[in-house]
């Protein structure tokens, strides 16, 4: 294991002691205790740096099951290293921001801190991954840890509404993720990305390509809130505001953005990808940012400025992916849409963390956060506005910060789009540059809404719960030290260029042969026979008068009905489902074992019965068959006396030992047999589950079996003999048949030499074949817990009743 | 209605510890003799069943006052952190590791990582039929 691997799940280890730390010192912030590991990875992670950039890759491998080509492969380039600084240096801002934010008496630190932890390092394995299957392993378990901080506060019903949401859309997404990944390995033979990378220009024919490239992008569009599965995302913000900051908005949501970044070079060679990917992108961006304008809460503001955000980003990568359908860099312009990609996805973290933080302080401090009771904080909260200012100017696209640099190459990019020359762009490009600036309007509304409906205007303390005051310098830290970024990258945008350099490097590596390198320059100024400075200008110009009369037309929101929009239809989609189930499950429950027993016997039957039919397996050789002797003949007479006795017997009690007798005598068989771990385990086990029955006897029903009628049913008894025939007609079948050699021999020989064993048995048991054992051992404690917890809610509820 | 257990009870105290004994024994022998952490941990449980009955399951949680549903998760962390340890060693997952020593008087012993993995098996099989058993007694 190498200290790559043990960085990236570092905050899984850590997250197994925050429990006990919090216990011993519950004087002390739980938070402190977190905030040296992102630093420290911040650090560590930097000192990739020089080398990602000049697009060097740094490779570790931990074999997991290398038999099955799944490896714990840690990669490390320029594009999983800019997000792993996303994620550790953002982790660290949030964790020293929530210090602030959660008090330490009132909320359950230790939960929080490890479902953070968590999160953080499945998504530092998600970005780090080169094998598909354990990207995939970490891609649920950062939706399990944003399930677990969406309901946080689990008192609410809003926040369980939204932790079930967006469980069942990003696990949805993730589980049509793994067929992608089953379908690419079908294809390429291998579960690792930069082997894949090798084989995208064969597989692009191949008749498995678009289900994966869909499957893919199903995963990509749920996880990134992309337009129609956006609707998660807004109800993800019942979170505790640090973690909207982190999770759903700065990294786990650009988890979708990864993904198609890392897939481009794969997939990008179809002009399905391209259209979907850049489609789905503008789409999500003028739907996000139409809507954001409606929403009165800052945060549900936000949410929906994310969503079109990130369908920005994801546009871009469309458009860009199209470059990798010319020969080399200089002959195609479009990757310039992938330099805007990269440094909006950068800028993006910087001005939306800040944004959130902000809103953060403004609940916190006001106790509100719609912005109808919100107005005139200015003077009271100034460096809480500054934040503001600089956070939403730079998002709305304004100069000098560094949204209005990413805006700007945004334009560029999609007025491109339209002179792609192939899969019908010439004809149908000209939406791009359209819907993007339609966006970019709403946008800069939004952008003025968040900053002035809070600040400005009146003040209104009678709608507040408390009295607004500025936030304690603590949480001021981390959102300043954001700004701050968005105004030097956007003095100095250059001083990134080598990072999106290399990124892009990672994104488009069919470009870059023969040390060639991709031309990043940002330019503040575009000239003013540039289409982009004019396109900027009207959006500032239309945006200042639609927001000047902003209650003459906000009209139409209204007119769109409710029951007609997606929330809706999930609503009601989950309500049929749930009827659905719910019906066809009570139409064959009956709530009686007995029924259950005929269903799993009577399968049981089929589907061995027609597989040996099917196969002709039915065969009996009495060749290897040894003498019976008179003791076994004895010991069958027993069991089948024990076994007709059951049936006839007058009490339950008489039953149950009359059955124990039987499984006594079969474990002596086992015993004749020189078998003696089978013997010894059928004794226990027959012991045991006596002990059991006789236990559970007191819950049988009280029907008493004598005055039952004792009709014959025909069904059981048919599902009895056949059950009892099959069984051993396969017992024979399988003894006389020798299609396979036996593998006992291999067990003889490996045995010692192998595990250091005798016992060949518990050899196999832990050493041959554990993974079974691990797994029945696992199975065997959930039966556990499931028993504990039927038995137990079946008595609570008696109770209430 | 009060049974009289005099004869049960005075066996029953000699007998469970045989029966753990020997089930500790079954659980070391595994690996060359017949036995091992499935068998030693039913045995476990069998004795635990013997003091139920011939108690009650009030004095039984005296006696033994752990919660099983733990008793069920250190077994499985036990035998998942044997099979992941490997994985600290560059070796792929549920490799295991052996050698002997010779201390003085004992003779030859061995040293193996299987071990730790049936602890785990030992474990979770006590955990889980106590688990069970506990549950279903006490909700007469």
């Amino acid at each position: 294991m190498s200290l790559l691997h043990l960085a990236i799940i570092s905050p899984l280890i850590l997250a197994i002691f925050i429990p006990f730390v919090h216990k011993a010192f519950p004087k002390i912030h739980t938070g402190w205790f977190l905030l040296p590991l992102p630093i420290l990875l911040f650090v560590y992670f930097l000192s990739f740096l020089s080398e990602a950039v000049k697009g060097q890759a740094t490779m570790e491998t931990l074999s997991w099951i290398p038999s099955l080509g799944i490896n714990f492969t840690a990669r490390v380039d320029s594009l999983g290293l800019l997000f792993a600084l996303l994620i550790t240096g953002i982790g660290a801002l949030v964790v020293l921001y929530s210090i602030y934010y959660l008090s330490k008496e009132k909320e359950k630190l230790n939960q929080f801190y490890v479902y953070l932890l968590l999160f953080m390092g499945a998504m530092l394995g998600v970005v780090l991954s080169d094998n598909l299957i354990v990207l995939y392993a970490f891609w649920e378990l950062t939706s399990f840890s944003s399930f677990l901080l969406i309901g946080y506060w689990n008192h609410r019903e809003r926040s369980r509404y939204g932790a079930q949401k967006s469980m069942l859309i990003t696990v949805f997404g993730g589980l049509a993720m793994l067929g992608g990944i089953l379908l690419l390995y079908l294809m390429t033979g291998t579960f690792s990305i930069s082997e894949s990378i090798e084989s995208a220009e064969m597989i692009v024919t191949h008749e498995l390509f678009t289900a994966a490239l869909i499957c893919f992008l199903l995963g990509a569009f749920t996880k990134s809130a992309q337009f129609p599965f956006h609707i998660w995302l807004p109800d993800a913000m019942e979170a505790p505001t640090p973690v909207s900051a982190y999770l759903h908005s700065a990294t786990m949501v650009k988890a979708g953005i990864y993904l198609v970044a890392r897939l481009t070079p794969i997939f990008a060679f179809s002009g399905l990808w391209i259209w979907l990917v850049a489609g789905i992108g503008i789409i999500t961006l003028f739907w996000g940012s139409f809507s954001a304008v409606r929403h009165t809460d800052l945060k549900g503001i936000l949410a929906y400025s994310t969503i079109s955000q990130l369908g920005l980003i994801m546009s871009l990568l469309g458009v860009g992916a199209a470059a990798l359908h010319y020969p080399s860099i200089d002959a195609g312009f479009y990757t310039a849409a992938v330099t805007a990609a990269v440094f909006h996805l950068l800028n993006h973290a910087t001005f939306k963390g800040s944004l959130f933080m902000m809103v953060g302080i403004v609940d916190h401090e006001t106790g509100t956060r719609d912005i109808r009771n919100l107005g005139g904080l200015m003077t009271i909260m100034p460096i809480t506005f500054t934040i503001a200012v600089i956070g939403a100017f730079s998002m709305a696209g304004l100069p000098p910060f560094n949204g209005f640099l990413s805006k700007e190459m945004f334009f560029t990019g999609m007025l491109r789009a339209q002179e792609i020359g192939f899969f019908n762009m010439d004809t149908f490009g000209v939406i791009f540059p359209v819907l993007a600036w339609i966006a970019s309007v709403f946008t800069f509304i939004y952008s003025m809404i968040i900053v002035f409906k809070t600040f400005t205007g009146k003040f209104q303390p009678e709608k507040l719960e408390v009295k607004p005051h500025e936030a304690p310098v603590g949480m001021l830290i981390s959102p300043v030290i954001l700004v701050s970024l968005v105004v030097l990258i956007g003095l100095f945008p250059n001083t990134v260029a080598p990072l999106i350099k290399g990124v892009m490097g990672s994104i488009l590596p069919q470009l870059i042969q023969d040390g060639m390198e991709f031309d990043v320059h940002i330019y503040h100024w575009h000239g003013f026979d540039s289409p982009e400075l004019w396109m900027t200008i009207g959006v500032v110009i239309i945006g200042v008068l639609l927001y000047k009369y902003l209650a003459k037309w906000t009209g139409i929101y209204t007119r769109m009905p409710e029951r007609f929009s997606f929330n809706a239809a999930y609503d009601n989609g989950l309500a049929m489902i749930q009827k659905g189930s719910r019906t066809f499950t009570n139409a064959y429950m009956t709530n009686s074992i007995r029924t259950y027993l005929m269903y799993i016997f009577g399968f049981f039957i089929f589907i061995l019965g027609t597989t040996m039919v099917v196969k002709n397996a039915f065969t009996l050789d009495t060749a290897n068959v040894a003498e019976i002797r008179a003791f076994e003949v004895v010991l069958v007479a027993i069991i089948a006396i024990g076994s007709i006795s059951t049936l006839f017997a007058k009490s339950r009690m008489t039953s149950i030992i009359l059955l124990g007798s039987v499984g006594y005598s079969v474990s002596l068989f086992y015993a004749i047999f020189r078998a003696p771990d089978l013997a010894l385990t059928q004794l226990v086990i027959e012991t045991v589950s006596v002990a059991l029955f006789l236990l559970a006897f007191y819950h049988l029903p009280k029907v008493n079996r004598n005055e039952e009628k004792r009709t014959f049913k025909i069904g059981n008894a048919l599902i009895s003999v056949g059950v009892g025939g099959l069984v051993t007609l396969i017992a024979l079948s399988a003894h006389s048949s020798k299609a396979f050699d036996s593998i006992s021999q291999y067990y003889v020989e490996n045995t010692y030499k192998k595990a250091g064993g005798e016992n060949m048995v518990n050899v196999i048991l832990v050493d041959f074949r554990g993974f079974d054992t691990l797994f029945e051992i696992t199975v065997l404690g959930i039966a556990a817990l499931g028993i504990f917890s039927l038995i137990k809610l079946r008595l609570t509820r008696g109770k209430e009743q | 209605m009060k049974t009289n257990n005099l004869i049960l009870q005075t066996a029953t105290k000699v007998i469970v510890f045989i029966i753990l004994l020997f089930s500790v024994y079954m659980f070391f022998a595994g690996h060359y003799e017949p036995g091992g952490g499935f068998i030693g941990g039913l045995m476990a449980s069998g004795a635990i069943v013997l003091l139920l009955i011939a108690y009650d399951i009030k004095t039984v949680r005296k006696i033994l006052p752990f919660d099983f549903k733990k008793v069920i998760a250190i077994g499985l962390l036990f035998s998942a952190g044997t099979s992941a340890g490997a994985l600290f060693f560059d070796k792929p997952l549920l490799t295991h590791w052996f050698t002997y020593i010779h201390p003085p008087l004992l003779g030859k012993m061995s040293l193996h990582t299987a071990v730790l993995f049936d602890t785990g098996v030992f474990l979770v099989v006590v955990g889980v039929t106590m688990t069970i058993i506990q549950t279903i007694g006490e909700s007469e």
